[in-house]
């Protein structure tokens, strides 16, 4: 997917950054680069200071140290160059309500100087599921449509980074995939994305992804390569009574930590040597009936879940 | 998935029904929100109600909480009528929504406190509750924190905590878990199955599908009506699906309208 | 989509620029958002017309049964007959003669007297000799309508009566009425109520609508896009205040032309110099807008803040309802800093009193001072960033 040519400039550079607002620090030393024409993810859950980075490289609040650069321009310094070249989507970004489809694109393109007519092409395949409804307006639209006119009020002046800050929050799983399709077509494109999401799910649709917790980054590599990386035993085990199971496996002295994955337990061990036979004879002891044990591939739930429990500041 | 696994979440034996619905509708204007609805919810049960962004959800849920008036069908939750006994069904639930949960400038004692006397509790009792759950949850050092002062996942807890304090019938849940991180997000499940063990039913929607797996039965509505409504393991079986996801995708594909 | 007009493409070429223009984008969005909020935009441009109608009714200019007193020392044909004329007029109930000048003080005392009567001593005698008689109105003039009403009518009576004599007698007689103001001498509260409610509105329309509006981008997270665009951030603020200008200019009109046509009080001076003076001070209250909305973050707060800090003073101290003369002295330092003071007493002195524009220089300095000083700080405190 990535664009063969990575001896360029990479599209976002953060170094070092933090920022705190009063006592609480929002960001610790924050590093990464973001090569151009990837998509990236920052996943973390609410309150890991998602927001706060990508208001640092769009340029709206100044870190308190480090520094950082989009597209080559630096954030303090040129931040007149890089506004009108990044396209933003903030999380709670709502549109205009009283303005219509049409004329909400139209303003964000006048805002950048351009035309919808001049751009078109970029944001067509978007543009086109709601233009049907080009004269509504944007308060009466569904969630996802609001969503892709968002996308196209973002894209209308053909940024070469895109910003999209939790832009899948609220909204239901069959849109939330739509969205990501739409994103992967913009990528052909050429335009770097980054994006930030609480669903781990949306991880590996990312080309590489940082994992943030309480300001800190765990954690940043292919989605592909974290879970290859993850070095513990990770079991799924299932019973009849799956809620006396999560506490039961809890107690097995072998158990780092269990947790309900869906229809499943995700059981890490902090042992390599471990027996199916040991672990299905003390469930057996404990009364469980149709047990099920298997050695399964990690998630990135698993690896975020494993980083924040190993990471000594997840502990608030 | 082995077929040998009956029942992942089985339906603890009680036949007390807590909600009753039956053909509700609402509709406002010439739009039907909620189309036809009808289903029961049985005491201690973990309901689970899915649905598209403006499948009609939240309409449905503040009729049942009494807040909105149906436009036709019957409801009944904790067993009294939702359109003429709405105060009545008010006092015997508790609610939770992502959105609103505790007031940020209130300590968290201040929070129980007040939440509990909405519901008319006694004096002592709060006091005494409240030692307790600040005890179970791990929380005694928080007690004069402001809510605004504690993570996301904390308030989150806490807010379930609170909209069950008064011992309610059924608890609604309206997207508790949004933007919580994983391990928080289990911690609150737990949560939620421990209040079922204390015998009160819970009824949550979630955007998450592996939180539908947790459910002991969960619907999915689509276009304001109910056209899924099994426990989830019957659900894959019946759409064919290895997870709720799938299954979620197979049925509001369908949908024709949105918000 | 394509014009084939050609009449149409020629405009659209030769306008293309405007459309190019992000800040013309700016302002249309802005008036879409005030047009389609039919509610507020009849609020803010029906606010002057019932203000000025309310306060125009609640200015009693019609009056009957007046309560009047009369000093007769002459007792003569000539008073008896014109005080007879005044009984049988429907203006007035004649409810006491005074015996003694020395009663004519107390008379007012118990509010009830709106008029006295005094007829000079040997009224008729120097009437039919040197034909001159003098006679004194005297008006209790707290409320300056009311007592210029009834000035007029006891000067129509005695008019017409001199009027007859002179037909019968065809004598030149000459009966010199003298008036007397009690109480508030130089009338003050007769439409001053004209640029109070011009004071007030423009400060309504221009501080707290303009905050209100930027405030809600900001609570929409609508301006954090703004921010992020080639556009000067300066531009967005001005330009969400152009069409509150705009309102505030039709109101300025509306409040103009109905106190002309509905209230019959006439521009006495420049009406130029009105508007300059208007304009003037729609741009101060436009750069407190903005300073409110540079420092609030919410709604709320905005209205509360420009509510409180701009309306509650403007009707309380500005001398709208109350004369400044009569404060006590802090207050009176305080009213000094509120820009509509000084704009209604240039509009008083302008349109009221037809003075020049040469008698509010002072006040037309202050109000130019406050718009620098204002525009100054709002630009030092304007953020290029959220923070």
């Amino acid at each position: 997917m990535k664009p063969s040519n990575i001896t360029q400039m990479p599209a976002v550079i953060a170094n070092n950054i933090s920022k705190s607002y009063k006592d609480v620090m929002a960001l610790k030393e924050i590093s990464f680069s973001v090569d151009k024409g990837e998509i990236f993810g920052i996943i973390g859950p609410d309150g890991a200071g998602k927001t706060s980075l990508f208001r640092i490289l769009t340029t709206l609040i100044l870190a308190n140290s480090g520094s950082a650069s989009v597209d080559g321009f630096d954030v303090v310094k040129d931040y007149k160059e890089i506004r009108k070249r990044v396209g933003y989507m903030p999380g709670r970004f709502s549109l205009y309500q009283d303005l219509t489809v049409e004329e909400n694109l139209s303003f964000f393109a006048r805002v950048f100087k351009t035309s919808i007519e001049e751009n078109y092409h970029l944001i067509k395949g978007i543009y086109q599921q709601i233009e049907p409804f080009k004269n509504r307006r944007a308060g009466d639209l569904s969630g996802g449509m609001k969503q892709k006119l968002a996308l196209s009020c973002a894209l209308i002046h053909k940024p070469s980074v895109l910003f999209l800050d939790e832009p899948t929050t609220g909204v239901d799983p069959v849109s939330r995939k739509e969205f990501w399709v739409m994103l992967k077509d913009l990528q052909k494109q050429g335009i770097t994305i980054l994006v930030s999401t609480p669903y781990m799910d949306e991880a590996t649709l990312c080309d590489r992804i940082a994992l943030i917790m309480n300001g800190e980054i765990l954690k940043i590599d292919t989605p592909q390569n974290m879970v290859n990386q993850f070095d513990k035993t990770l079991l799924g085990v299932q019973s009849k009574d799956m809620q006396r199971l999560l506490t039961d496996l809890r107690l097995y002295p072998q158990v780092q930590s269990c947790f309900a994955f869906g229809d499943i337990h995700h059981v890490t061990l902090n042992n390599v040597d471990w027996s199916k036979d040991d672990l299905t004879k003390y469930l057996t002891e404990k009364a469980h009936e149709d047990i099920i044990i298997n050695p399964i591939k990690a998630g990135i739930e698993d690896c975020f879940m494993d980083l924040g429990i190993s990471n000594p500041s997840q502990t608030n | 998935m082995n077929d040998k696994i009956i029942q992942s979440n089985p339906i603890k034996p009680s036949t007390e029904k807590v909600i009753k619905v039956e053909n509700l509708v609402k509709r406002f204007g010439s739009f039907t929100a909620v189309d036809h609805i009808s289903f029961e919810v049985e005491k201690g049960e973990i309901f689970g109600f899915l649905g598209a962004n403006g499948a009609g959800k939240t309409t449905a849920m503040r009729m049942l909480c009494g807040l909105s008036k149906p436009t036709s069908g019957k409801g009944q939750v904790a067993g009294f009528d939702i359109e003429k006994e709405a105060e009545k069904v008010k006092a015997s639930i508790g609610y939770m929504s992502q959105k609103f949960s505790l007031y940020n400038d209130l300590k968290v004692w201040e929070n129980i406190r007040l939440f509990a006397g909405i519901y008319g509790m006694p004096k002592n009792e709060i006091a005494e509750k409240t030692d307790a759950l600040l005890n179970s949850l791990q929380f005694e050092s928080e007690r004069n924190t402001l809510v605004k002062a504690l993570p996301l996942g904390w308030k989150q807890k806490l807010a379930f905590s609170v909209s069950i304090f008064h011992n309610p019938k059924v608890v609604f849940l309206d997207e508790p878990t949004g933007g919580v991180d994983p391990a928080t997000r289990r911690q609150f499940w737990e949560l939620i199955y421990n209040a079922t063990t204390n015998g009160i039913t819970v009824f949550v929607t979630t955007h998450y599908m592996d939180e539908a797996e947790y459910c002991n039965r969960v619907s999915i509505m689509v276009d304001g009506r109910i056209d899924a409504l099994d426990t989830p393991k019957n659900l894959k079986e019946q759409f064919n699906a290895n997870n709720m996801d799938e299954v979620f995708h197979q049925l509001a594909r369908k949908a024709q309208r949105s918000e | 989509m394509k014009n084939t007009n050609p009449f149409k493409q020629f405009i659209a070429k030769r306008f293309a620029f405007l459309h190019k223009s992000s800040f013309l984008a700016f302002v249309q969005k802005e008036f879409y958002h005030i047009f389609r909020d039919t509610r507020t935009m009849l609020i803010l441009l029906g606010m002057p017309i019932i203000q000025i109608i309310l306060f125009g009714f609640a200015i009693t200019t019609e009056v009957k049964n007046s309560q009047i007193a009369i000093y007769d020392p002459s007792n003569d044909i000539a008073t008896h007959q014109i005080t007879d004329r005044i009984k049988t007029s429907q203006y007035f109930d004649l409810v006491k003669y005074i015996k003694n000048p020395a009663e004519i003080n107390s008379v007012f005392k118990d509010g009830k007297v709106g008029l006295l009567i005094v007829y000079g001593e040997h009224f008729n005698e120097n009437l039919m000799h040197t034909g001159k008689a003098q006679i004194q109105i005297i008006a209790d003039a707290t409320d300056p309508n009311i007592a210029t009403t009834l000035i007029f009518y006891a000067s129509s009576i005695i008019n017409s009566y001199q009027l007859d004599m002179m037909k019968q007698l065809k004598i030149p007689y000459q009966i010199q009425p003298e008036v007397k103001l009690l109480y508030n001498p130089q009338m003050k509260g007769a439409f001053n109520f004209v640029p109070g409610v011009l004071g007030m509105i423009l400060m309504l329309i221009c501080a707290m609508m303009t905050s209100i509006a930027i405030v809600r981008e900001k609570e929409m997270g609508t301006m954090e896009v703004l921010l992020v665009s080639p556009m000067k951030p300066i531009l967005i603020i001005i330009a969400k205040t152009i069409p509150y200008f705009v309102i505030s200019f039709v109101n300025l009109i509306t409040v103009l032309l109905l106190s002309v046509f509905v209230l019959n009080i006439p521009v006495a001076g420049s009406l130029f110099w009105v508007i300059i003076v208007s304009l003037l001070f729609i741009f101060v209250s436009l750069s407190l807008g903005m300073l409110v909305s540079t420092l609030t973050n919410s709604q709320m707060t905005a209205m509360l803040v420009s509510g409180m800090v701009f309306m509650m003073p403007v009707m309380l101290l500005s001398g709208m309802i109350y004369p400044t003369e009569n404060m006590p002295a802090p207050l009176q330092i305080v009213s000094n800093i509120i820009p509509a003071k000084w704009f209604i007493i240039s509009i008083k002195n302008l349109m009221i009193k037809g003075l020049g524009i040469s008698s509010v220089l002072r006040e037309v300095t202050i109000l130019s001072s406050m718009a620098v000083v204002l525009i100054a700080i709002s630009l030092k405190k304007f953020k290029k960033r959220l923070e």
